[in-house]
């Protein structure tokens, strides 16, 4: 496997001579997120394996080419999990790709998003250099927190070769409640319950239904279903993990609307109330990520979707379909435009990862 | 080293950036007579001291702008200072440069039960946070020991932790937003009351980045529902491997604790006296296992925890009965550092994390090097996370002692590198690290940490002599492993 780093390391280092373009890829599983990306292809599948799991230690070392099922059946068979329940999108996806892309699941509502996770990593920059930023432990302040920048960095500053991720057990009890309910309603009870000591691991609102899981320990858990099965009406779903899986995958049915017009994926405040926008909407994460289907596709409908994000305290991604030829992210401030230039430069000042992968500038 | 200005060139300089100064800021927002800068000679680390050439304590976000430009343009570097908590001299003053307080910073803007979130400027106190979210069944969970005093800002300057944080998470799992003035004078806001914010996550950068990145106005932080009880467990052990397995035997259990810290004999010697807590001071290591959640949850989570350490070996356990006992049991612990204070004229507090299982291993090491450097050594640890803190007793009145506690000291971070661990788990690496750091990366990777700094701070004029530590200084203090023969950084001249 060493070899394996060191080729490509020496690749690295001869792309930074000649200028060359290089896109990093694992399992191609998010090959459609972010904007078009150009480059020979570096391949990370060959350097994989898990370097160390302590499961009392509630951390997991591996190198980025490993197959996310992998390592997500390692854990399992501790009864363990990565808390973020992130998306694989793709039967290759990587561990490299599942930080690189920095995408968590349903259960991010509950437990925090994966780069809450990131114990450390190491990452060849553009120069070919090995860099081992923090480490296998939680508490951790020697430098600046660079691992957890790479979260989400879509490859752009560098070769993510190895990360460390915090694990957690997995929860003793887990269910999941249904409830007849309008959007309003459903964020105003999805906020309230927040404000609560509820133990809710995540939620999805469509159509009028809203889905509450409850995960943790016995009591906590069955005590909550009988409050808001009770008095709310909440009714318990069958088959939910089938149900949470689909969503986590966006395989649920909502997801295969119009793709020519785009798939929008809105960050807001938790409490921000129905969008005035048309299309249909899935709100996750207690209200915090609402996705929108575009009704026309056009760039006019794209500007009203961003101002609208925006002026709510939020941002847009246009995350799957559409015309990308207008942006994929919200853009930046331009101070925030400023350091991300200079942070690019530093770590890949050749501009040979991913170039324009997350915006046009870099 | 950067050597201390003469006093004649510093007077004309001090006079030069007050005078640049007083148009912007109000008379009692400016010092620079010695006796009205002396109180912001140090931090919590008093025994790195010096006077700073001016003090200023903005009022307004607009305060802070013009007093960075006037920095900027007179190139004035400048010390971020929030309560003067910290511990690892962090906000130590320079000779010739400016002391930023936050402390008039300190309202707060806003508290939001519907979104669960605190609206606060930097100089606002941590348990105030959580004092003004409490009529809403909420608060803000990081809880550093010294979160009666310290300010939210300096948290973030420290990605602060405390007793709770392996439940809760430290200040970067806690804080949504921070709005930042930068050196060359924009207002940038990094990450959002949103899950996330566009582009990079410059946030997470942000939060421990020791006042070296920007100055903070403003923060945003969650809030979370208080738990409707609590219970800890104190468990005493014979010998510190047994209590070290314990704590394994927890997490290996699938139970995260709301608290879980040790203390070995000479601490629990230490504290007893002081706090009356019933501590078992003949045992090798006490546990303190902390549960919350509702009543039916703690009940279960504390059977749980109970049988584990019983089945690890614990020779003694009990559980509080109520508030005031449970308060009683995390006195002693709580209360490590001033009960030290009693018994030793000075003491040295150490900040480093070590993975679990090697507890044992470094808690022995530790015993040794007592003999060694001629000096005790009190250890508490926030155990479920391995981060330790090594109180090291000494007398700086007795010749030689100081440095031997320095020694010390070094040689403790050096062995928690060498487990695998870091020289700093929430205290900071400020002043008192540097030369750690030196050990714990390399050449590349401080070069890489410059470079950070200087994406934020191009003209290395915030807190610029903390935390990395030049190429040249790492040569120059010798701070270095020699290994096959090679000298590392051997290409640098030393002076």
């Amino acid at each position: 496997m060493e070899q394996v780093l060191q080729e490509f390391r020496e690749r690295i280092a001869a792309a930074h001579a000649a200028r060359t373009p290089l896109r990093l890829r694992g399992g191609g599983s998010k090959d459609w997120y972010g904007q078009a990306v150009t480059g020979e292809v570096l391949d990370t599948r060959a350097y994989r394996g898990i370097i160390d799991y302590e499961p009392s230690e509630l951390v997991v070392t591996a190198r980025c080419g490993t197959p996310l099922d992998e390592l997500e059946q390692v854990l399992a068979e501790q009864n363990q999990m990565l808390a973020f329940e992130p998306p694989h999108f793709g039967p290759g996806a990587t561990v490299g790709g599942m930080v690189a892309s920095g995408l968590s699941g349903p259960r991010r509502q509950g437990a925090g998003a994966l780069r809450d996770f990131v114990l450390g990593a190491d990452l060849v920059d553009g120069r070919g250099e090995l860099l081992h930023f923090g480490g296998k432990v939680m508490k951790n302040v020697a430098g600046y927190d660079v691992s957890r920048l790479l979260a989400g960095s879509l490859g752009t500053l560098g070769l993510l070769a190895n990360v460390s991720l915090k694990v957690l057990p997995r929860p003793v009890r887990e269910t999941t409640l249904a409830f007849e309910v309008g959007q309003q309603e459903a964020l105003d009870k999805l906020n309230a319950w927040s404000g609560r000591a509820l133990p809710i691991s995540s939620s999805a609102w469509l159509d009028g239904r809203l889905a509450l899981r409850l995960s943790g320990a016995g009591a906590a858990v069955d005590a909550a279903a009988r409050e808001l099965g009770g008095a709310h009406g909440g009714e318990i779903m069958a088959d939910a993990d089938r149900f949470w899986h689909d969503l986590r995958e966006q395989r649920a049915d909502f997801f295969f609307g119009a793709h020519h017009a785009g798939l929008w994926r809105l960050a807001l405040p938790s409490t921000t109330p129905p969008l005035d926008l048309p299309g249909s909407q899935l709100i996750e994460w207690g209200g915090g990520q609402r996705w929108l289907l575009g009704t026309s596709g056009a760039n006019s409908e794209a500007a009203r979707i961003r101002k609208t994000a925006i002026e709510h305290g939020g941002h847009a991604t246009l995350f799957r379909g559409g015309d990308k030829g207008h942006g994929v992210f919200s853009p930046l401030q331009p101070a925030l435009a400023r350091i991300h230039r200079r942070l690019k430069d530093t770590f890949d000042p050749a501009g040979i990862f991913n170039p324009a992968r997350m915006y046009n500038e870099f | 080293m950067k050597m201390s200005p003469d006093p004649e060139t510093l007077l004309a300089r001090r006079r030069q950036v007050v005078q640049a100064l007083r148009p912007v800021l109000p008379d009692r927002c400016l010092l620079a007579e010695p006796e009205d800068t002396r109180p912001y000679e140090c931090d919590g680390l008093s025994a790195y001291r010096q006077l700073p050439m001016v003090v200023a304590l903005p009022e307004t976000e607009q305060q802070v702008i013009d007093v960075l430009a006037v920095c900027r343009a007179l190139q004035v570097p400048i010390v971020p200072r929030g309560a003067g908590t910290g511990l690892s001299g962090g906000a130590m003053p320079i000779a010739d440069g400016l002391v930023l307080s936050t402390a008039k910073l300190n309202r707060i803007v806003k508290v939001d039960l519907a979104s669960r979130t605190a609206v606060v400027q930097p100089g606002v106190r941590n348990l105030a946070i959580s004092e003004a979210a409490a009529p809403f069944g909420l608060y803000y969970a990081p809880d550093p020991s010294s979160q009666i005093a310290c300010s939210i800002g300096g948290n973030v300057a420290e990605n602060s932790g405390g007793v709770h944080c392996l439940k809760y998470g430290l200040t970067v799992h806690n804080v949504l937003r921070v709005r930042v003035v930068t050196i060359d004078g924009d207002v940038v806001e990094l990450g959002s009351e949103a899950p996330d914010a566009p582009g990079l996550d410059l946030l997470a950068v942000f939060i421990g980045s020791e006042g070296m990145l920007g100055v903070v106005t403003e923060v945003t932080v969650k809030l979370v529902p208080k738990p409707a009880a609590a219970r800890v467990i104190m468990a005493s052990f014979d010998d510190v491997v047994t209590g070290g397995n314990a704590v394994a035997s927890v997490i290996a259990a699938g139970i995260i604790p709301a608290g879980l810290e040790m203390m070995d004999r000479t601490s629990s010697r230490m504290v007893e006296p002081f706090v009356k807590a019933g501590y078992d001071t003949e045992a090798a290591a006490i546990l303190l296992c902390e549960a919350d959640g509702t009543e039916l949850e703690v009940a279960e989570e504390i059977e749980r925890m109970a049988e584990v350490l019983q089945a690890a070996g614990a020779s003694a356990i009990t559980v509080s009965q109520n508030e005031a006992e449970r308060l009683r049991f995390w006195s002693g612990r709580k209360n490590a550092f001033p009960a030290a204070g009693r018994i030793s004229p000075d003491y040295y507090c150490m900040d480093g994390t070590i993975p679990r299982k090697q507890l044992a291993h470094v808690l022995t090491s530790i015993e040794k090097m007592e003999t060694v450097y001629g000096l005790r050594c009190a250890n508490v640890f926030h155990a479920g996370d391995g981060n330790m803190h090594p109180l090291i007793l000494f007398d700086a009145n007795q010749p030689g002692e100081f440095e031997r506690a320095e020694a010390f000291g070094a040689a403790i971070l050096a062995l928690c590198v060498e487990v695998g661990g870091t020289i700093t788990g929430e205290h900071g690496v400020g002043i008192e690290k540097i030369n750690s750091m030196c050990v714990q990366f390399s050449s590349a990777e401080l070069e890489a940490f410059h470079a950070v700094k200087r994406a934020f701070d191009p003209q290395r004029l915030l807190n610029p002599d903390k935390a990395i530590p030049t190429l040249n200084r790492c040569a120059e203090f010798g701070k270095m492993h020699v290994s096959g023969g090679v000298t590392p950084f051997a290409h640098l001249p030393r002076f």
